[in-house]
């Protein structure tokens, strides 16, 4: 028996060293991207004056070199925004004093448009990498940051706030340092989340692909070669075959994406799942499957773990408790009320600032007008959302329902999700204007275009989680009609419905710049609204106006979550549990 | 101090804020020694504050006052000669079975080599060889908890702190993994000094310790103590253990003020912790306790073993039924008062006006609600009135908790209602319509 198990180890390490047939397949595609990703990259740093055009050519044969140069901005973007949230959650988990300015910031960076980052960050990226293109693909790189960064740093700030008390205490009897307790316990268990919200992040991305892309902030015009720049300059070419063409480019790198890079961190992160449920199937990803029969791949691998396991070590800290004193009481608590008294303080001050600027920079009149812009856009959002959860709740139910659709249509709803509303120009151009119909109400459908689906695949995946014995005592109470939708399905959906709602009405508002401003060669639509005040500010450059209006926009969202979404979604947490 | 003593504590006091910022105590006076070879049980219903205790010695909470030492030295954090092992195992589910071995060791810094050959040995001793490569997930309760005790001793701490390390189990794992565990300390296979467990299971206490405290409850204070000579292993069922058991059933149900549970159901001010049990149970034990065999009497180990139930989970049924009048429970019996025959032989509407009769005159807070709801020209009245009143004296959770018992039971008496939606406490519809 021993004599045998020597044999196999010796076996094993001898053959280790050769490839096998999992290799042989694994090593083109891995060429493959590595000389994608360099060719890409090579092109992002190019000598380029401001001023100077950048022809994008509406030959679909350049379609593949602007997809790499896009999908190599975003992920670019989500590695920026991976590092963003590590250190902000950490930071914002770790400090009470940090973590009562962090997380109201975030709440206000999280409902400003995309826009208003790109009008205030392309001057000095510029400036930071002259004569080169670096600069304005830092700008754009920024601009997809700033639709991926927030819900991803949220969602691991979550995580880490609520680990589970006894792997916190078991972390602390065996005394884990901070660094060990971050990468052994807190990310951990933040993956599952964070991979979710990654994957949300990249359809944002996508959908402001446009004006990340081609940039037309403060009398700029640079179109960064890509697919976002393609689409501009179908709509200004008034190519309706590009636009077709931009949308099959964009499904092959979503799916591309999605099989060679989610779906196997998908596969690899099940095993972060705390929850021992069995009810979810484990997700498959056949590149995983090779990657983990390749034996190159296993050593290498192998060898990357060890080392991550070194890094770990080496950051013990050998405090015994007998050394370590507990802070008094006392004077922490003074620290913290001081503080609160800074922050306030500056509040005060921002507040003061503020009305200074609108009484000398703006003037009241106009900040008023404005005001009652952001609630004709209010109105279309609730009104919108409203009008699509009317459609959409019960075919999602519907969908739920049934498991064998229900998982295809998620993976469908999280594409339409991702599809730039600018795609929508042509045919809503048509329509309107063939059919001479007022812009202010038939352009509103374009602000739920991109974020209904979100109430879609919340709703579905709350149906399809409605236990299956609650829907068979419902068919054996005789339950049938209206009277099963209002006492079974509707409440048990509530709390995912409200989710969806949350995100949908979020995404609304910050869509409501493209949706209401929409152009189509010459020919330009416009809606009333703040969306459409925005847009147009943006494009003269008028700083003062494009900061009143994005401003108006932040406190029209915070108070929209504050005092509706947040209450309605205590009340179905409450009634959920 | 000697040199045997592990750790020592002296007038240690603890106390949590409550939501209105008052202080509540949790642990008060508590005068308490482990030494070299001992293991001792710390029992106590919950609320005791025993499972505070734990942590003050782990160093994960620190004390409000007193002294806390080991080995002669404040403990005031984490320290390394003293492992725990949890009730929940605490296994981290994204570890294998080994790497969560290892993680005291990787905190300690031990280099690779050396906390394999050590992490191999406590899973080989453990009975565990051969499921370093698993997933916690993959494993049942009893293995879980294997690698949780594992994960413990492969620090060789000085001391052993069992929080329930057992209750999560089924009776025949948990007996088991205690029985494995016994021969590893008699046997002296395991480096550790002195072993602290938490429980609340008797018998677990009574086969395992060489002494065993008794906390009693709001707040905590050390009630009893009992020294066992016995030898281990010991046998559940010979004389001796089955009087140990009785005796320390007795100690647990004593109270500390007033004698005997139920004798007068006096006790209580408003906040009285009323015991976590819903009105089935306390229907089920009724029910069984008049039936043969028991008819009426009953030795409460007896009685635990025919309603295939633990203690922890009969215990506030008990205080129940001696807080409505319903038995009496004295030296490890509990015996059916003749109000509580009367309610067995009972039909339905009747037994819950007996409860509701019961809780107006022998319960103080359903009293008041039924009192405070007469006096509102609406009949109804906020939780949070009474919540607020609960929570000048118990924690937020606790104050729910108990608010949740008043009820239930007062639904079921028949003498106030509360709506979910609004949050009320409303009086009942009156039946003659």
């Amino acid at each position: 028996m021993l004599e045998r198990f020597n044999l196999q180890k010796r076996e094993a390490s001898l053959v280790g060293k050769a490839p096998n047939r999992w290799d042989w397949a694994l090593l083109p595609l891995v060429l493959v991207i590595l000389v994608a990703l360099a060719f890409g990259a090579m092109q992002m740093s190019r000598p380029f004056a401001v001023g100077e055009s950048l022809s994008i050519s509406l030959d679909p044969a350049y379609l593949p070199y602007y997809l790499l140069r896009t999908i190599l901005r975003m992920f670019s973007a989500l590695a920026v925004s991976l590092l963003f949230s590590l250190v902000f959650a950490a930071i914002a988990a770790k400090y009470r004093a940090a973590e009562k300015a962090m997380i109201p910031l975030l709440d206000i960076l999280q409902s400003v448009p995309i826009l208003g980052f790109q009008a205030i960050a392309i001057a000095p990226f510029i400036a930071l990498f002259p004569g080169n293109i670096l600069g304005v693909e830092c700008a754009a790189i920024f601009a997809i940051f700033t639709s991926q960064a927030w819900n991803m740093a949220f969602s691991l700030y979550q995580s880490i706030r609520t680990v589970p008390p006894e792997l916190n205490e078991a972390s602390r009897i065996f005394r884990l340092s901070g660094w060990q307790r971050f990468w052994r316990l807190e990310l951990p268990f933040a993956i599952p989340g964070l991979l979710w919200n990654m994957m949300m992040s990249m359809s944002g991305g996508w959908f402001f692909l446009v004006a990340a892309e081609a940039i037309s902030v403060a009398g700029q015009d640079i179109k960064l070669p890509g697919i976002g720049s393609y689409i501009a300059v179908a709509i200004e070419a008034k190519d309706g075959h590009a636009i077709a063409w931009a949308i099959g480019a964009m499904l092959a790198g979503i799916l591309l994406y999605d099989q060679l890079f989610f779906r196997p961190l998908l596969a690899w992160a099940d095993k972060f799942r705390f929850e021992e449920s069995q009810g979810e199937s484990a997700q498959q990803s056949w590149l995983l499957n090779w990657v983990r029969r390749s034996r190159w791949m296993h050593r290498l691998t192998g060898r990357f773990w060890a080392l991550m396991r070194r890094a770990l070590s080496g950051f013990s800290v050998n405090s015994n408790g007998r050394s370590m004193g507990h802070r008094s009481a006392a004077s922490f608590k003074a620290w913290s009320r001081l503080w609160d008294i800074v922050l306030m303080l500056a509040t005060l001050g921002a507040v003061y600032r503020l009305v200074v600027f609108v009484h000398s920079d703006v003037g009241w009149g106009e900040a008023g007008h404005v005001v009652g812009l952001g609630f004709i856009t209010l109105l279309r959002v609730l009104l919108l959302i409203g009008l699509a959860s009317l459609v959409w709740v019960p075919i999602a139910v519907w969908i739920g329902l049934r498991p064998q659709y229900s998982q295809r249509v998620q993976a469908v709803a999280q594409f339409l999700a991702a599809f730039p509303v600018n795609l929508m120009f042509p045919l809503v151009v048509f329509v309107l204007v063939t059919l001479q119909l007022n812009p202010n109400i038939w352009l509103s459908p374009l602000m739920v275009f991109g974020t209904q689906w979100y109430i879609l695949f919340n709703v579905v995946a709350g149906a399809s989680a409605i236990p299956h014995e609650l829907r068979l005592a419902a068919d054996n109470l005789g339950l049938k009609g209206w009277l099963k939708w209002k006492r079974v399905y509707l409440p048990a959906v509530f709390p995912s419905y409200i989710t969806g709602a949350i995100t949908a009405s979020g995404g609304s508002w910050n869509a409501s710049i493209v949706a209401e401003y929409v152009t189509w060669g010459k020919t330009t639509l416009m809606a009333d609204g703040l969306g459409s005040y925005i847009k147009q500010m943006t494009e003269t450059g008028d700083f003062h106006r494009i900061a009143l209006g994005i401003g108006v926009m932040c406190v029209f969202v915070m108070f929209l979550n504050r005092f509706f979404w947040r209450k309605l979604y205590l009340l179905a947490e409450n009634h959920s549990r | 101090m000697s040199q045997d003593v592990l750790i020592e504590l002296k007038g240690v006091a603890k106390s949590f804020r409550a939501a209105d910022g008052s202080a509540r105590s949790v642990l008060e006076q508590v005068d308490f020694t482990l030494k070299t070879g001992e293991i001792v049980a710390l029992l106590g219903k919950s609320g005791s504050g025993k499972s505070t205790l734990l942590r003050i010695m782990a160093g994960l909470i620190p004390a409000d006052s007193g002294k806390v030492g080991y080995r002669d030295r404040p403990i005031q954090g984490p320290v390394p000669g003293i492992a725990m092992v949890f009730q929940s195992f605490a296994l981290f589910p994204w570890l294998t079975v080994q790497q969560n071995v290892e993680l005291g060791l990787e905190a300690q810094g031990v280099s690779a080599n050396e906390r394999e050959k050590r992490s191999m040995a406590v899973l080989e001793l453990i009975g565990l060889a051969g499921f370093g490569g698993a997933l916690p997930r993959e494993l049942s309760g009893g293995m879980k908890q294997r690698v949780g005790i594992a994960r413990a001793l492969v620090v060789n701490p000085d001391i052993l702190l069992m929080d329930e390390a057992f209750s999560a189990l089924d009776v025949l794992t948990g007996e088991t993994l205690r029985d494995d565990m016994l021969e590893l300390w008699d046997g002296e296979r395991i480096s550790t000094k002195g072993m602290l467990i938490v429980s609340h299971n008797i018998e677990e206490a009574v086969m395992m310790s060489d002494r065993i405290i008794i906390l009693s409850s709001d707040p905590g204070r050390i009630r009893s103590e009992l020294k066992i000579g016995l030898p281990r292993p010991r046998n559940v069922d010979s004389p001796e253990v089955r009087a140990l058991i009785d005796q320390v059933y007795d100690l647990m149900t004593m109270r500390p003020t007033h004698g005997v549970v139920g004798e007068a159901p006096a006790i209580a001010h408003l906040a009285y912790r009323l015991p976590d049990t819903d009105v089935s149970r306390i229907e089920g034990v009724i029910d069984l306790l008049a039936q043969a065999p028991f008819n009426g009497r009953a030795d409460l180990p007896q009685l635990a073993a025919e309603a295939e139930l633990s203690d922890e989970e009969l215990f506030p049924t008990y205080e129940a039924l001696a807080l409505l009048g319903l038995a009496l429970v004295a030296k490890g019996d509990i015996a059916l008062t003749s109000l509580g025959h009367r309610y067995v032989a009972a039909d339905q509407a009747l037994k819950q006006d007996i409860f509701g009769q019961q809780l107006l005159t022998h319960v103080p807070l359903t009293a008041h609600i039924r009192r405070s709801l007469e006096q509102e020209a609406s009949g109804t009245l906020a939780e949070k009135r009474i919540l607020e009143l609960l929570e000048e004296s118990l924690k937020a959770d606790e104050a729910r908790q108990v608010l949740k018992v008043a009820v239930e039971w007062g639904r079921y008496g028949g003498i106030f209602e509360y709506d979910f939606h609004t949050g009320r406490l409303e009086l009942p519809q009156t039946s003659e319509e």
